[in-house]
């Protein structure tokens, strides 16, 4: 279980909601045994939670590049795009 | 026609030049008319805009440009040098036309005159377009333009990186659209959109971008969009050149570009992997929106425990089908203990019966076992016994001698029954009831009685041949 809350963790949102997609056909279709169907429940659970965790976690932040000396960047500040700070 | 009429000529050419008193014609150096014509080309032409087709564009190592200005019927060389090619807005190419200001010189050496360009310009929106399109058809013919180097852009990118000016419309729409569907983190790289260097900012902008390391001191972004508003075709020109293209390419993130408006199509948009028609088309294209996805995740959410919960209360359904169809526990009980109850009754009374069985037998054996079952046969044996010595009594060999009967025996103990048996022993034997006795026959003397044993061996069955 604990293998695969690592690879749900790794996962882009993407793969995780088509992931999660796949769990929830594969439970409609009913052809899963009962004892299966419970592991695969707990893990469309993980997945819809990581899913949710991304649209949580969305916020916007944004941000200039600020050029160093030799013209790499070398950091950033929040920008306003209305005065163009 | 003939040689007579040009001797006739006045001016008469002699075989040795002469000079004529009073003729100020005298003969010039071509160093001195080269001097001359110089003087008066450069007065007269000190500044000039000509207007022609570039030809035989060639780039000198020292930075000097050296081409020729042409039209359908005349050209004229021209040389530009370093520091004004450093300021050239476009890049020179045969074929384009150009309007070319500068002065007119002349080159002694070969004889020959050019101007020396100041400044050059395409020559009008035509010659731009036909610039454009020679671009085009080569960075093409480099496949930098091919369907297959196109990438799929990420479906949900954690950092957008934008290339364009961080003031205007451009970066507000962009921002507010990308907020209204999915808030992202967005990092803004800050680029001259138009005029001098603003090409090589965009593609130095995007260039670094494609080279930020994940992990580093700026986030790497998944996605790069590179914008500007609407414009005239001069006012996108760095988006149609060939270090911005080339930077699109090659950049390391997908890119979308979203330069001018619907209608105008730039050449970093053949090189990106999408392009937006407009800028707010840009963050709809770089981001899904987030409440649907919301409602999706709800969706399938819903769906889930809705799959999960059929089968638990069909599988509950099924079960409580099977319970009721089986039979009551106490029945199964009653009927073994029946079952039990009727093999210990059967247990005990085969035992019973058995024990009745074997004393049966045994009452049966025990009456015949009495002591007649072995006194009888002994019985019997002595009555045998007695009747056998009876007779054996009767036949005894020597009970004849109780009567007066001898038996004749000769020295190895034989039984000597005839007279002329005897006759032949000097000594016989004669045995009584009560002993032996030594005889001689004839006349032989009697020995003294020496051996009565051995005639004592006589066997009775020689004795009963006597008889």
């Amino acid at each position: 279980m604990a293998e695969t809350s690592d690879t749900i963790a790794g996962m882009t949102f993407e793969d995780a909601l088509r992931a999660l997609e796949d769990v929830v056909r594969k439970l409609e279709g009913g052809e899963v045994p009962l004892d299966e169907s419970i592991t695969l429940y707990e893990r469309g659970e993980a997945l819809r939670k990581h899913c949710q965790a991304r649209l949580d976690a969305a916020q916007a932040r944004i941000e200039k590049i600020v050029a160093g000396p030799d013209g790499q960047p070398s950091g950033t500040v929040p920008l306003d795009p209305d005065r163009g700070a | 026609m003939s040689g007579p009429s040009f001797i006739n000529d006045d001016v008469q050419a002699g075989l040795v030049a002469r000079g004529n008193p009073g003729d100020n014609a005298e003969p010039l150096s071509i160093t001195e008319i080269s001097a001359r014509l110089k003087r008066v080309v450069e007065d007269r032409f000190g500044f000039v805009r000509l207007r022609g087709e570039l030809s035989g564009v060639k780039l000198a190592a020292s930075g000097h440009l050296y081409c020729r200005l042409k039209d359908e019927n005349a050209q004229i060389d021209a040389v530009m040098w370093r520091g004004s090619v450093q300021r050239l807005a476009f890049r020179p190419e045969d074929g384009i036309e150009v309007v070319a200001s500068g002065k007119l010189t002349t080159y002694a050496g070969r004889s020959s005159y050019q101007i020396v360009i100041e400044s050059m310009e395409i020559a009008g929106e035509g010659a731009l377009l036909a610039l454009l399109e020679k671009t085009k058809a080569r960075l093409e013919a480099e496949g930098l333009f091919r369907p297959e180097r196109k990438r799929p852009l990420p479906f949900l990118p954690r950092t957008i990186g934008v290339v364009t000016s961080p003031t205007g419309a451009v970066i507000r729409d962009i921002l507010h659209r990308l907020a209204d569907r999915f808030p992202s983190h967005v990092l803004v790289w800050p680029v001259l959109v138009q005029g001098q260097g603003s090409a090589e900012q965009i593609a130095t902008a995007i260039r670094g971008f494609s080279a930020l390391a994940p992990g580093g001191p700026v986030p790497r972004p998944d996605l790069v969009i590179v914008a500007r508003g609407g414009g005239s075709i001069e006012d996108l020109w760095s988006f149609n050149e060939e270090i911005v293209v080339r930077a699109i390419a090659e950049c390391s993130i997908p890119v979308i570009s979203a330069v001018g408006h619907e209608t105008d199509t730039t050449l970093a948009d053949f090189a990106a992997d999408r392009r937006a028609p407009t800028p707010t088309a840009a963050a709809e294209m770089a981001v899904p929106v987030r409440a649907e996805l919301a409602a999706t995740l709800d969706e399938f959410a819903l769906r889930k425990r809705r799959a999960i919960l059929r089968p638990v209360s069909l599988g509950r359904e099924r079960l409580e089908a099977r319970v009721a169809r089986l039979p009551r526990p106490e029945v199964l009980a009653a009927q073994a203990a029946q079952r039990l109850d009727d093999l210990g009754e059967r247990l005990r009374r085969g035992l019973a019966d058995r024990a009745r069985q074997a004393d049966g037998h045994l009452q049966l054996a025990s009456v015949r076992l009495t002591p007649a079952l072995l006194t009888r046969p002994m019985a019997q044996r002595q009555d045998k016994l007695d009747a056998l010595d009876r007779l054996r009594l009767q036949l005894d060999p020597r009970a004849p001698l109780r009567r007066g009967y001898v038996l004749v025996s000769d020295s190895s103990g034989h039984v000597v029954k005839t007279a002329a048996d005897a006759r032949r022993h000097a000594l016989l034997t004669l045995e009584f009831e009560d002993g032996k006795l030594e005889v001689s026959t004839g006349d032989t003397p009697p020995p003294a009685a020496k051996r009565p044993s051995k005639s004592g061996k006589s066997s009775p069955g020689e004795q009963a041949e006597l008889f």
